[in-house]
């Protein structure tokens, strides 16, 4: 990998001990060091992926690493992202991942950008890097870093996550496919199940963020085989290893012969987020949750049916009726049209979905739990937990 | 018999299999077996048209059937087909 700077960078005394582990192999020796020295590579995000690939890069002694982010840290981040602690729940994510790396590797030349990654400034962003490693956790996010490599000429290094389940790649290399040769576009919103609905397990971002960083070291020596071309599909509870063949795809919109992508969009748009931001809710009628406490409370009749998972309901539950959203069309029966029905999820999206079917199944009386318990817990009962 | 390697989120629609044994002599007969078998995953696969959905990739062990016969593509006794759907490893869609 080429970097722009033309004068190898130089080690230190305290440095050469630093990386004696390095030095000693003849892969990385003083070349590879003063390579990574020499390096700049910019971290999109600093969340599950982030964490170990802003660690470890910061560690093997990488010259110049940029962290892009305008999060804070959440208590239920702590689960997967290593780089904050408990001390930092509330803080910048830029602040709290700074104050960990300068104190891992204090010749780190950080660069934080405290800004949500877009179309405006991303191309002017990823040219002052040679490498750009994608930790994010979104789709429009995903299609916007890919065009950027491409139309900048960086090497994307992709991780990605679900559950259990991970991919990795390298993408946007002067020869290889970029993100879109292997999907065109993203799904439609609401098709494939989110982290926030689907869960994560917290040790897998660490496995795959660590494969990130791998490739990016790799990258930065010249050494090894590069991801490129493979697409590596990690199964954390099979622990299986499988490798897809990736081609680049003459007709890609990105990086094809013939390109339509030639500056970057709006990728909210592009992958449908806009139409979303109004509430899935809209449509069907809804109760808010001080109303139905009010009504609960003065023994109305009611029929709560809950739409979430069974391991859900045990986290906690207003001991309404379970039947989740997938198993609703065959358990339709089990409810009684003649009863008043208010349906909740966790925020109020599935339940929606959930009105809208027994709706369309002749339901005349069924409304939605606007927030779910969520918003129970929040403008309520304060002892119902969160998740 | 083929193998369809399920990817999570979609093992819900299939029983919470991580694999479906099928018949079939090309992947399109593989994969129509399966749909048949779990209809819930037709939607998450096909369009209205009947189409393979873009953000859903199927391969005939580590090759891309786009690159072979698409669903053309023959099958022997054996093979593994995946579905490879995109993710995105976040939390952007509220549930």
């Amino acid at each position: 990998m080429a970097t722009t700077t033309e004068i190898p960078a130089t080690l230190n005394k305290d440095e050469i001990l630093r990386y004696s582990r390095h030095l000693i192999m003849p892969e990385v020796g003083m070349e590879g060091q003063q390579k990574l020295k020499a390096a700049r590579v910019l971290c999109i995000g600093t969340g599950g992926l982030g964490s170990p690939l802003a660690l470890y890069l910061a560690a093997a002694g990488i010259g110049t690493l940029g962290l892009v982010d305008f999060d804070v840290v959440d208590y239920t981040n702590l689960q997967r992202q290593i780089i904050h602690s408990t001390a930092d729940v509330g803080r910048k994510k830029l602040d709290s991942a700074a104050d960990k790396l300068k104190g891992l590797n204090p010749f780190l030349n950080l660069r934080t950008f405290d800004t949500r990654l877009s179309s405006a400034n991303a191309l002017e962003l990823f040219r002052e890097f040679d490498i750009i490693a994608d930790g994010t956790d979104n789709f429009p996010t995903r299609y916007l870093v890919n065009d950027a490599c491409v139309l900048t000429g960086k090497p994307n290094v992709y991780g990605s996550i679900f559950r259990f389940e991970g991919q990795a790649s390298v993408f946007a290399t002067e020869d290889g496919p970029c993100y879109r040769c292997l999907y065109p576009e993203p799904p439609p919103p609401g098709l494939v199940p989110s982290c926030a609905e689907g869960g994560v397990l917290g040790i897998l971002p660490g496995l795959v963020g660590v494969m990130q960083a791998t490739e990016v070291i790799k990258l930065i020596l010249g050494i090894g085989d590069p991801l490129i071309g493979r697409l590596l599909l990690i199964d954390a509870l099979g622990m299986k290893f499988r490798e897809l063949k990736l081609r680049k795809n003459p007709d890609c919109p990105a990086c094809g012969t013939h390109p339509t992508v030639t500056k970057l969009i709006d990728y909210e748009q592009f992958c449908g987020i806009r139409g979303e931001e109004k509430p899935v809710s809209s449509g069907v009628p809804e109760i808010q949750v001080e109303e139905l406490k009010r009504r609960l409370d003065a023994k109305e009749d009611l029929f709560v049916l809950d739409v979430r998972e069974p391991h859900e309901y045990q986290i906690c539950n207003l001991g309404g009726y379970l039947i989740p959203l997938n198993d609703l069309p065959k358990r339709v029966n089990e409810l009684d049209s003649s009863r008043e029905i208010v349906v909740h999820c966790k925020m109020g999206g599935r339940s929606a979905k959930a009105v809208a079917f027994l709706q369309q199944a002749g339901f005349k009386k069924v409304t939605n739990v606007a927030g779910g318990i969520t918003a129970w817990s929040d403008r309520v009962d304060p002892k119902v937990p969160k998740y | 018999m083929s193998k369809i390697h399920i990817p999570t989120p979609l093992r819900q629609y299939v029983g919470k299999q991580a694999s479906v044994d099928v018949p079939g002599t090309t992947v399109g007969e593989a994969m129509n077996a399966l749909v048949a078998q779990h209809p819930d995953l037709r939607k998450h696969l096909y369009n209205e048209d009947g189409k393979l959905r873009a953000f859903v990739n199927l391969y005939v062990n580590d090759e891309d059937i786009r690159y072979l016969q698409k669903e053309a593509t023959a099958l022997k006794d054996g093979d593994n087909i995946s579905i490879v759907p995109s993710i995105a490893g976040g939390a952007t869609l509220r549930g």
